[in-house]
């Protein structure tokens, strides 16, 4: 940033080149961005990926741990701009502003047992958090990951989740609400899992994202099961504009989102989550 | 060091800072309102002239006094110049569908503004918006990301030059005193100014910056007398007597954050149009829209920013719907930002007791009312 007429740094998109695009499920896409310099994003941290005149949409990385050429993103197509976004396909760009917002608890789990529950796309910012832990897996205790999806149509990262079951290192568990013939996972919500899971519940780590209403079931399942709601943290999601916390869109109570967030802790929650219409 | 000088030596003043390059904006009448403006000479400023404040209720009357300075908060702030309504952050331009983007800044800072006539609590509103933009010369806590600060405003701010004006009356809506930001003008400013008619027209000067003590080199005036100095604390003294509403702020932020399933809200939600002028009004809001679009020839895009308001229902706009739907939450967002989660975000309140939402509000809701009423069902309850 050099003279008065230059862009704010903090507003000016840069364009990376697509250089592999994967459909996840009827409308969910991955892309693979091609960095020509290291971009220093973390699990948890997001972009706000930016659609020519059309506005922009805050996607968590959705694959790591980090490297220096790829830069992943999941994307499901809802509205306009993730629909332009959508469209795209390999030697074309996308451009987008970050990184954004803070980071999974990987450090402060080191050395004991962690549970994932992801619901849905919740799984996206989720595989680079499982992708780190499996590499480091000496570090850790028991690692679980539960995976909840509406139908086994909408589980994402299906290559991923083959592999995933078929460790031994990992507990795996994979539950639909819905089930059509042939499924041989679980089926009912994820609290249910839950109950089955084996941790002990002083020296775990809870991490989950999802839709709220899961998030909250899932944080009370852990906490009834003797998890400290310091120990459990959710990803919250609202309305962004700035990604900065100038904008005053994802304001959540007390809690800034994109700029004390996107990931906190159930204590600091708790009392918000029940509370209508915040 | 306080300089005494006679009020027609203001006229100088304003000379003075205008030969310095500054582009001067102060209060002077429009639309029988107080409005902050361009003020290019003495006559520009409201000389005689007071306001009558209540819920709903804005009215200017000249009176006997020929003070300069004499109405409590103008009915526009000075945020307008420092965050305007409307502004461009970038245009940017591809040749080629899926060329590469050209860009290009939408605003430019190239002038450097003085505000004169800055009120205690627009003086702290300014502090308050410091601190949101990363601009706080002072932080009081390590920034998140020290780098990241806005820049437009910053770029504006670094130059700004404050002449602020202590009042020698308070307006009944107004209620700095209990907010901790006035009558007294402490630190904050380049000038300050406290206005006295009392048989003389005169004024006490201050600097409290390099620039001020430039500015005030130029006037003619004697260096205050202890008597003087009393003079103000008297002054003071009565404006605080005089602040026509207050509000307790005791646990006030913890009280209200137990307030969130209070019936009273939706009690307020049957009078509240959901019309956002509160916001409009509050030298503190700060909240702003993002609006991407392009031109005919889809070639060039704009980013254009707008004050947005808690009122407005695509705020919270979220997977298809809006999280805060009903006028309950949406006024339960605004009063508990203002008075209670703004110390969780920022540190500070982030009301300043100006009394504007009250003033401006066209169907008479009182923050300070709702607030002790909120606060009193609390402690009943706790
Ligand atoms: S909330 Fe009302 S009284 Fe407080 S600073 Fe804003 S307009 Fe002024
Ligand atoms: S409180 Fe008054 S000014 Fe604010 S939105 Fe409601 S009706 Fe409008
Ligand atoms: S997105 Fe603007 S404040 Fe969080």
């Amino acid at each position: 940033m050099t003279g008065r007429d230059s862009v704010d740094g903090l507003w000016a998109p840069q364009a990376l080149r697509i250089a592999n695009k994967v459909q996840e499920s009827t409308d969910v896409f991955s892309f693979e961005l091609e960095l020509e310099q290291s971009f220093d994003i973390r699990p948890g941290q997001f972009n706000m990926l930016y659609a020519f005149g059309k506005g922009e949409v805050p996607i968590s990385m959705s694959a790591g741990p980090p490297t220096t050429t790829r830069l992943v993103h999941t994307i499901r197509n809802v509205g306009k701009i993730t629909t332009d976004i959508c469209a795209r396909e390999p030697g074309e760009e996308i451009e987008l502003r970050g990184p954004f917002g803070n980071t999974w608890p990987l450090e402060s789990a080191l050395g004991g047992d962690v549970v994932i529950v992801a619901g849905g796309i919740g799984l996206a910012p989720m595989r680079p958090v499982i992708q780190a832990l499996l590499a480091n897996l000496e570090q850790y205790r028991r690692i679980s990951v539960v995976c909840g999806a509406r139908s086994p149509y909408e589980l994402i990262f299906r290559e991923d989740v083959e592999e995933w079951s078929a460790r031994r290192d990992l507990d795996f568990h994979a539950t639909v609400d819905i089930a059509p013939r042939g499924w041989t996972g679980t089926v009912g919500v994820v609290t249910s899992v839950i109950e089955q899971l084996s941790f002990e519940p002083q020296r775990t780590t809870v991490m989950t994202c999802g839709p709220e209403i899961m998030m909250r079931f899932t944080a009370d399942a852990f906490c009834d099961r003797g998890v400290p709601a310091e120990s459990i943290f959710l990803s919250m999601e609202r309305n962004m504009k700035c990604a900065v916390g100038f904008c005053g869109h994802c304001m959540y109570g007390p809690h800034i989102i994109c700029r004390d967030g996107p990931v906190f802790r159930y204590s600091r929650l708790r009392d918000l989550l029940h509370i209508r219409e915040l | 060091m306080s300089l005494r000088i006679e009020a027609a030596q203001l006229g100088h003043l304003l000379e003075v800072i205008r030969n310095a390059g500054y582009d001067l904006l102060g209060p002077t009448v429009r639309d029988g309102a107080i409005a902050i403006d361009r003020i290019s000479q003495l006559s520009d400023l409201p000389q005689g002239i007071t306001d009558e404040q209540e819920k709903g209720l804005y009215r200017l009357r000249t009176q006997a006094s020929p003070s300069y300075f004499g109405f409590s908060a103008p009915a526009q702030t000075f945020r307008r110049f420092l965050q305007p309504p409307t502004q461009t952050i970038f245009w940017a331009s591809r040749d080629t569908p899926g060329g590469p983007l050209r860009m290009r800044s939408g605003s430019n800072v190239d002038s450097k503004l003085a505000f004169i006539g800055v009120k205690a609590c627009d003086l702290a509103a300014i502090g308050v918006h410091d601190v949101v933009f990363g601009c706080d010369p002072n932080p009081q806590r390590p920034a998140a990301d020290p780098l990241i600060k806005d820049q437009l405003y910053g770029m504006r701010r670094e130059n700004l030059l404050i002449i602020a004006t202590e009042c020698g009356q308070a307006g009944s809506t107004c209620f700095c005193a209990s907010m901790n930001t006035g009558p007294e003008i402490e630190a904050g400013y380049d000038l300050r100014i406290t206005e006295f008619v009392d048989g003389e027209h005169w004024m006490l000067i201050d600097a409290g910056s390099e620039q001020g003590d430039t500015l005030l080199s130029h006037l003619a005036g004697r260096p205050a007398s202890e008597d003087d100095l009393t003079t103000r604390e008297q002054l003071l003294e009565r404006t605080r007597r005089s602040m026509g509403r207050s509000l307790d702020t005791r646990n006030l932020p913890q009280q209200l954050a137990r307030s969130f399933d209070s019936p009273a809200w939706e009690d307020i939600a049957e009078r509240c149009l959901s019309c956002a002028n509160c916001t409009l009004s509050c030298p503190t809001c700060f909240c702003t829209d993002i609006e991407d679009a392009t031109d005919i020839t889809g070639r060039t895009a704009i980013r254009t920013q707008r004050w947005d308001s808690c009122f407005n229902k695509e705020i919270s706009w979220l997977h298809g719907g809006q999280v805060r739907k009903s006028t309950a939450s949406r006024y339960r967002q605004w009063l508990t930002h203002k008075l209670s989660t703004w110390h969780d975000q920022f540190g500070s309140s982030g009301c300043v007791g100006c009394g504007r939402c009250i003033t401006w509000c066209p169907v008479g809701i009182d923050i300070t009312e709702e607030a002790a009423r909120l606060t009193a069902g609390t402690e009943a309850s706790s």
